[in-house]
């Protein structure tokens, strides 16, 4: 390489890498603010370095359970008991990697989960919005989804909610931290809609139970 | 980000762009999903066996899967037509697409004339379960056995596919075998192309 083209090169990774380090400035500005240090709670996730295992498996999963159950409904419903047991586990690694400290409310766990927990699992972030007056129920908004990579819903299984797993997972995430929530889906992109979007009810707040009576 | 585009929305799947394999998930999230796989074929199933086959079934899914989508994107559309081509294509690209590193050793089988084996210290799949005394030779890598019987189905290489715990001294865990054992057309083919 000419000294020329040597120089351009060089100059062209200088802006880039300034380019990168503003990024950096604003995206770590703005977690400071909200608060969250999850920045570096990533480094501690092993990285499956290509989703389409992940998509493939899943798609395996769903065409098992059609040919099995028959029913959409039946489906739908076994997909989220599916996410319930996960989501059960799913909370433990959870908590140990992201050192978040325990949320003052309601609004402050649905951004969580959006942020972070999203981020951690499944390698994208859902955005929170449509609060309600109450505080007690929200929508996230899921624009990229890893789950639905290929996918196209035939005409026979059009009322299949395909990703229910998710679903199913903050349910069960969620009671797990004495949190009992009702988890629908608003808007499916396999149905047509522009986003997915998922409206997490908060019912009540279970307090934690003592699992052995004094007296015994 | 600020100022993302949305994507734009196609009305059919198969004009949408297929994108190049970098989004990533985290290894939890796929051993929480296979896990959860197996847990329900548990409930369907009375012996090992059937679970076995109903592991490799899905595997085959995804198996097939997986060739339409490598042979488009890796290799240009260009299709093996020979055994070791195959097998290397399994062993590296198949391989290094699904579990981010090449197969640990492919064999050519010593007893046999149609047998080949693909060796893995630790697969995958089987890295966060164990197995109870009671289910005996059960192995998760049935569902590997099936992606890899996929891939060689869907390009004209029918073949009986196993995996096999091989114990390994000085080492805690075996190792995985997967066993390939290729029909008597793929003998022959072979040795009539020369």
């Amino acid at each position: 390489m000419t000294t020329a083209k040597q120089s351009q090169v060089t100059k062209n990774a200088r802006t880039v890498r300034m380019q990168w380090l503003m990024d950096e400035i604003v995206t770590g500005f703005e977690v400071y603010r909200s608060g969250f240090r999850f920045q570096s709670c990533l480094d501690f996730v092993f990285w499956l370095k290509n989703a389409e295992l992940f998509t493939l498996t899943y798609g395996a999963i769903v065409r098992q359970l059609l040919t099995d159950l028959e029913e959409v409904e039946e489906v739908n419903k076994q997909l989220d008991q599916m996410g319930y047991n996960i989501g059960v586990r799913l909370v433990d690694e959870f908590l140990e990697k992201s050192n978040v400290s325990s949320c003052v409310d309601f609004k402050e766990t649905a951004e969580v989960i959006a942020k972070v927990g999203f981020k951690m699992f499944l390698g994208v972030t859902a955005s929170v919005s449509n609060w309600d007056s109450e505080g007690t129920t929200c929508s996230l908004i899921l624009e990229d989804n890893p789950l639905v990579d290929f996918v196209e819903l035939p005409d026979n299984c059009q009322g299949l909610y395909y990703c229910n797993i998710l679903s199913g997972v903050i349910r069960g995430a969620l009671e797990m931290v004495s949190m009992k929530t009702e988890v629908t889906w608003l808007r499916d992109m396999l149905r047509g809609d522009d986003v997915f979007e998922l409206q997490v009810k908060l019912l009540k707040q279970v307090p934690e139970e003592y699992p052995y009576k004094d007296d015994e | 980000m600020i100022g993302v585009g949305k994507i734009k929305q196609y009305t059919n799947v198969l004009d949408r762009p297929i994108g190049k394999g970098k989004q990533e998930v985290s290894l939890s999230a796929f051993a929480f999903l296979f896990s959860e796989l197996v847990q329900y074929n548990q409930t369907q199933v009375d012996n090992i066996a059937e679970l076995e086959r109903r592991l490799e079934d899905a595997g085959y899914a995804v198996g097939a899967r997986v060739l339409e989508l490598l042979c488009h994107r890796e290799k240009g559309n260009r299709r093996e037509t020979r055994l070791l081509g195959i097998l290397s294509f399994i062993h590296s690209t198949v391989w290094k697409v699904l579990f981010g590193k090449v197969a640990d050793s492919l064999e050519k089988g010593t007893e046999h004339e149609d047998e080949y084996m693909i060796s893995e210290k630790e697969l995958l799949v089987n890295r966060f379960i164990s197995i109870p005394k009671d289910m005996g030779a059960f192995n998760c890598g049935a569902f590997v056995a099936g992606i890899v019987r996929g891939v060689l189905d869907n390009s004209g290489f029918p073949a009986v596919v196993t995996a096999h715990f091989v114990p390994v001294d000085g080492q805690h865990r075996p190792r995985t075998t997967i066993l390939i054992k290729f029909a008597e057309e793929v003998l022959q083919r072979e040795a009539r192309l020369g």
